[in-house]
C-alpha cells in the first residue's frame, strides 16, 4: 500500500515540482491515519453515558419478598403483611455508610409530605449494630421507623449489594421501583407518586 | 487540616506543571539553558508537592480524620493500620493520587538523569511529561476529590472494601502495576520530543532503552502479583479471569514487549522506524485506554471505581494521545524512511518481525474481546460479556506460535542466515523436543501435551545452547573457569544474557500455566464433622470449625485434613476461613493453599471454604491445581532477567551498522 502511495507521489512531483503537492500528499497521509482512530474514539465514546452496573432488578415488577422485623426504634415487630394496600418505602441503611447520611434529608422530607397519604418509610438496618443505629438516628433525627434485620435475612431476600439501597413497593404488594446509591428527593416523589397512582386505577 | 495541605499542594504543582511545560518549551525554541534548568527544578518541586499530598492522605488516614470522605469511605477505627495505609490507594481517588506520585517521580527522575549530558529532545520531552502530569493532576484537583470533607465527621468510617483488606498482597500489586504503567511516558515522551523537533533519528530510542525495559520489568512484577493476588485471595482457584481489568493491564506489556523487540531491528538495521514509533504510541495509548476503561466505569469488573465526568476527560485525553501521536508520525514520514531492507526471511530481523505481527495479533484480539461489549451495545443495544472461552481459543495458539519464535531468534543472525548453519544450531533443540514428545506420548499425555511440552523443551534448550556457546567461547579465548567466563559473558553482553534469562523465564511460565490448564481438576465437597469424603485422589476430612474474633472482622477456620487414600497419611491440613465484615453482605472466603514444590510433583492443595452450618458441616471447593508455582517462579526470573538486561553499564562504542559475518554475531544484543 505505502509502496503505491509513493510511486504516485513521485510521479507528482514531477510533473508539478513546487511544494504543494507534497504538502497536499503529507496532509492526506495524516487524514489517512487518522480517521480510523477517529472512529475509535467514537466508538469508546458511545460508554460514556452507560453504567455497567445499573443492570435492570429481577425484582421490578414481581412480589416483595415478605418480611417481619423487630423495630429498632421503639418495641413491636413490623410485618410487611399488615402494610398491604399501602405504599411501602424500604430504605437498606447503615450508621457507618457516607452516602446513607446525604439522602438522610431526601427521606426525612418524603417521610413528611406523604405520611399522611400512608405512605410508610422502613429504614432497615444493615449490618450495623443496634447501638450505633441509634446513635446515628439521634444525631441526624427524623421519626420514620426504622428496624433490625437479624442475619441480613431481608437484605438477601432483596438481594441487596451494598448500601444504600431502596425500595418503593406498591399497594398490590409487588416491587415498583428500585434504586442504589443515595436516593433523592426527585427519585421519591416519582415513584411514589407513580405508585400511589397505581394503586387508585386498582 | 489534611484537606487544606494535600489541596493546596495539588494545586501548587499543577501551577508548577504548567510553569515547567511552558519554560522547557520556551527554553527550547529560544535555546537558553537557564530556562530550561529552571524546568528542571520544577520537576523536583512538583514531585516534592505530590509527596506532600500523599503524605497528607496517609496521615488522615492513620489519624482517623472521617471529616474526609475519603477516609470516612474507606478505612475505620477497626482497620488494622497497616490496611489504612493501603487505603491509600484501595479506591479510585486515593489511587489517583498514587498515579500522580509515580509519575511525578518519573518526572523528577528524568529531570535528575539528564542534569549534566541533556539530548537535544530533552527539553521536550520534559515539556510532555509535564503536559501529563498537568493532565492527572487536574483530575485529583476537579473531576474526583480525594480531599472533598463532609458536611457533619461521622463517627466511624466504613472501612476498605473486604476484599482489598484481605491481604497483603494490596500492598505490592497496585504500586507495581502503576510503576509499570506510568513508565512508558518516558519512552513515550522522548518519541514525541524527537517528532516535534525533527530529530527523528535512534537517539530518542537509545536514550530510553533502559527507562522502557524498566518500565516492562515494573508491569511484568505488576501483572504476576496480580495473578498471584487472584489466586491466594479469591478463592475461585485461578489466576486470571480475564477480566477487563486485568486485560487492559496486559495489553500495554504485549504491545510494551513489541517494542523492547523492534527497537533492535532499527538500532542494528535502520528499518522499522516508522513501526517503532508508533509501538511507543500504541503503547502509551494503551495505558491511557486501560484508565479510561476502568476509572471511566465503561466496563464493568470486579475492579469497580466510582463513576462521574472524569470518562469524557480520559476519552479527550486518550484521542488526543492518538491524533497527536500517529498524525505526527504521518507527518514526518518521509524522514523516516528505512535504510535497509528485508535481505531473506531467514534472519533475526525477519523473527522480530513475525514476533512484532504475533505480540500485536494477540494485543488485539485481547483488545476487542474487552471492548467487544461496548461494541455490541453501541450497535445492538444488548448487554453481553466475552468470556475465557474466547480468550483462550484465540490467544493459546498465537501463544505457541511465539513461543517458537523465541526459541530460534537468537540462534539467527542478522540480514541472512546460512541455512546448514542454522541447522546446525537446531540439533540440540530438535533432539530435546523430540526426547520430551517422546517421553509424554509414551506416558500417555494428550496431542495438546506432546505439542505444547515439545516445542517448551525446543525452547528451552535452544536457550541455553545460546547461554552455553556464549560463555565457552570467553572460557576457550581467556582458559578461565566457567564461573569467571559466565562473570566475563554476562559482563560483555549483559542486554544479550538478561534477554535470554527473561525467555527462560517465560518459558517456565508458559509450562506453569499449559500444566495446569491441562491437568487442574477440582470439585464441591460437603463434609460432616470427622467424616472422610473421597474427592480428586485425597481423602478429605473436616475437623471443626474455630471463631477468631478481631477487631475488623470475625473469622471462621474451617479445618480441613487431605489424607493419602492409600496409607491414610495426613498430607497436610488446610485452613480455608471465611471472613465476615461488618461492611459487607457476604462473608470473604481465604483459601488455604499447600503450595507445590518439586518434592511434592509441584501440585498445588488448594481449599475455599463456600459454607459452614455451625460446627456439624462444611463445604467446601477443593482444587489439585499442578505447576502453578511455576508460573510465580517464572514470572521471578523474568524480572530477574530483565534487571540483567538493564543492569547501567559504561558505556562501549557503539557498534557500525554494516555486513557481519557470521562469526561475529555471538556479540549481538537481545532485548
Amino acid at each position: 500500500m505505502s509502496a503505491g502511495v509513493d510511486e504516485t507521489d513521485e510521479v507528482r512531483e514531477a510533473v508539478e515540482p513546487d511544494g504543494r503537492a507534497r504538502s497536499r500528499h503529507r496532509w492526506r497521509t495524516v487524514a489517512f491515519v487518522l480517521a480510523p482512530l477517529v472512529l475509535f474514539a467514537l466508538l469508546l465514546a458511545t460508554g460514556l453515558g452507560r453504567d455497567p452496573r445499573e443492570l435492570p432488578s429481577e425484582l421490578i415488577g414481581q412480589p416483595a419478598p415478605t418480611f417481619s422485623v423487630p423495630r429498632l426504634d421503639a418495641g413491636g415487630t413490623i410485618d410487611l403483611g399488615d402494610l398491604h394496600g399501602q405504599v411501602v418505602v424500604v430504605n437498606f441503611w447503615a450508621s457507618w455508610c457516607v452516602p446513607c447520611r446525604e439522602e438522610h434529608d431526601a427521606l426525612a422530607a418524603a417521610w413528611d409530605r406523604y405520611r399522611e397519604r400512608g405512605v410508610v418509610v422502613l429504614g432497615v438496618s444493615f449490618e450495623d449494630t443496634r447501638e450505633a443505629a441509634l446513635e446515628f438516628r439521634d444525631e441526624l433525627k427524623g421519626d420514620w421507623p426504622l428496624a433490625d434485620d437479624p442475619g441480613s435475612r431481608t437484605a438477601i431476600a432483596y438481594g441487596v449489594f451494598g448500601v444504600p439501597e431502596t425500595f418503593v413497593i406498591a399497594p398490590d404488594g409487588t416491587i415498583a421501583a428500585k434504586t442504589t446509591g443515595a436516593v433523592t428527593y426527585e427519585w421519591l416523589t416519582d415513584e411514589i407518586e407513580g405508585a400511589l397512582r397505581a394503586g387508585n386505577v386498582e | 487540616m489534611p484537606a487544606l495541605v494535600g489541596t493546596l499542594s495539588l494545586a501548587l504543582a499543577l501551577a508548577l506543571a504548567v510553569y515547567g511545560a511552558t519554560a522547557a518549551i520556551v527554553g527550547a525554541r529560544t535555546g537558553r539553558p537557564r530556562v530550561v534548568e529552571s524546568a528542571r527544578t520544577a520537576a523536583y518541586s512538583l514531585f516534592a508537592l505530590v509527596v506532600v499530598a500523599n503524605l497528607a492522605m496517609l496521615a488522615a488516614l492513620l489519624g482517623n480524620d472521617f471529616s474526609l470522605r475519603y477516609v470516612a469511605s474507606n478505612s475505620s477505627r477497626a482497620t488494622p493500620t497497616f490496611f489504612k495505609m493501603l487505603a491509600l490507594w484501595s479506591a479510585d481517588e486515593g489511587s489517583l493520587l498514587l498515579w500522580n506520585l509515580v509519575l511525578g517521580g518519573y518526572l523528577a527522575a528524568v529531570a535528575f538523569r539528564f542534569r549534566r549530558r541533556r539530548p537535544e529532545t530533552f527539553p521536550w520531552a520534559l515539556a510532555v511529561m509535564f503536559a501529563i502530569s498537568a493532565f492527572y493532576l487536574v483530575l485529583v484537583l476537579g473531576p474526583t476529590t480525594p480531599f472533598a470533607t463532609l458536611a457533619t465527621t461521622p463517627l466511624d468510617g466504613r472501612g476498605p472494601l473486604p476484599l482489598l483488606q484481605n491481604h497483603p498482597l494490596m500492598a505490592a500489586h497496585p504500586p507495581f502495576l502503576y510503576l509499570g504503567f506510568i513508565g512508558f511516558t518516558v519512552p513515550f515522551a522522548f518519541a514525541i520530543a524527537a517528532l516535534i523537533t525533527g530529530r527523528v533519528s535512534d537517539a530518542w530510542m537509545r536514550i530510553t532503552r533502559r527507562w522502557t525495559i524498566t518500565a516492562w520489568i515494573f508491569l511484568t512484577i505488576g501483572l504476576v502479583l496480580g495473578a498471584l493476588w487472584s489466586y491466594s485471595v479469591l478463592g475461585w482457584g485461578g489466576y486470571w479471569a480475564w477480566d477487563p481489568v486485568e486485560n487492559v493491564a496486559l495489553l500495554p506489556w504485549l504491545m510494551g514487549t513489541a517494542f523492547l523487540h523492534s527497537v533492535m531491528v532499527q538500532e542494528r538495521r535502520g528499518m522499522l522506524k516508522v513501526w517503532n514509533l508508533s509501538l511507543i504510541v500504541g503503547t502509551f495509548a494503551l495505558t491511557v485506554l486501560g484508565t479510561f476503561l476502568t476509572r471511566g466505569s465503561i466496563l464493568a469488573s470486579v475492579h469497580a471505581f466510582a463513576e462521574s465526568i472524569v470518562g469524557p476527560l480520559y476519552l479527550a485525553f486518550l484521542t488526543l494521545v492518538l491524533l497527536g501521536g500517529f498524525g505526527m508520525i504521518a507527518w514526518r514520514r518521509e524522514s523516516l524512511r528505512a535504510e535497509a531492507t528485508f535481505d531473506t526471511p531467514l534472519s533475526r530481523e525477519s523473527v522480530f518481525l513475525g514476533n512484532n505481527v504475533l505480540l500485536l495479533v494477540l494485543t488485539f484480539t485481547v483488545l476487542v474481546g474487552t471492548i467487544y461489549p461496548l461494541l455490541a451495545e453501541a450497535v445492538t443495544g444488548g448487554k453481553v460479556s466475552v468470556g475465557s472461552p474466547f480468550f483462550n481459543r484465540n490467544t493459546a495458539p498465537v501463544a505457541l506460535l511465539l513461543l517458537f519464535l523465541m526459541g530460534i531468534g537468537p540462534l539467527l543472525p542478522w540480514r541472512a542466515a546460512s541455512p546448514s548453519a542454522v541447522l546446525r544450531r537446531l540439533q540440540v533443540p530438535m533432539w530435546a523436543a523430540a526426547v520430551t514428545a517422546a517421553l509424554l506420548a509414551l506416558t500417555g499425555a494428550g496431542v495438546v501435551a506432546v505439542i505444547v511440552f515439545g516445542l517448551a523443551a525446543f525452547v528451552a534448550a535452544a536457550t541455553v545452547a545460546e547461554m552455553v556457546r556464549g560463555v565457552q567461547a570467553q572460557r576457550r579465548a581467556r582458559g578461565i573457569s566457567v564461573g569467571a567466563a559466565i562473570g566475563a559473558a554476562v559482563a560483555r553482553n549483559h542486554r544479550l544474557y538478561g534477554g535470554l534469562v527473561v525467555h527462560l523465564g517465560m518459558i517456565v511460565a508458559v509450562v506453569g500455566v499449559s500444566w495446569a490448564a491441562l491437568a487442574d481438576r477440582s470439585s464441591e465437597v460437603t463434609i460432616a464433622r470427622s467424616e472422610i469424603v473421597h474427592a480428586e485422589g485425597y481423602d478429605l476430612r473436616y475437623d471443626g470449625l474455630t471463631t477468631r474474633e478481631e477487631p475488623q472482622r470475625r473469622v471462621l477456620v474451617a479445618e480441613l485434613t487431605v489424607l493419602d487414600p492409600e496409607t491414610g497419611d495426613e498430607v497436610v491440613r488446610l485452613k480455608p476461613s471465611l471472613n465476615l465484615y461488618p461492611s459487607a453482605s457476604e462473608p470473604i472466603g481465604t483459601p488455604s493453599i499447600r503450595t507445590g514444590t518439586p518434592f511434592n510433583g509441584m501440585v498445588d492443595l488448594y481449599a475455599s471454604l463456600v459454607t459452614v452450618e455451625n460446627d456439624t458441616r462444611a463445604s467446601f471447593r477443593f482444587f489439585v491445581n499442578p505447576g502453578i508455582g511455576l508460573l510465580w517462579l517464572g514470572g521471578a526470573v523474568m524480572a530477574f532477567g530483565g534487571i540483567v538486561a538493564a543492569w547501567p553499564t559504561r558505556p562501549r562504542a557503539a557498534s557500525p551498522r554494516g555486513p557481519e559475518p557470521m562469526a561475529e554475531r555471538r556479540e549481538e544484543v537481545t532485548v
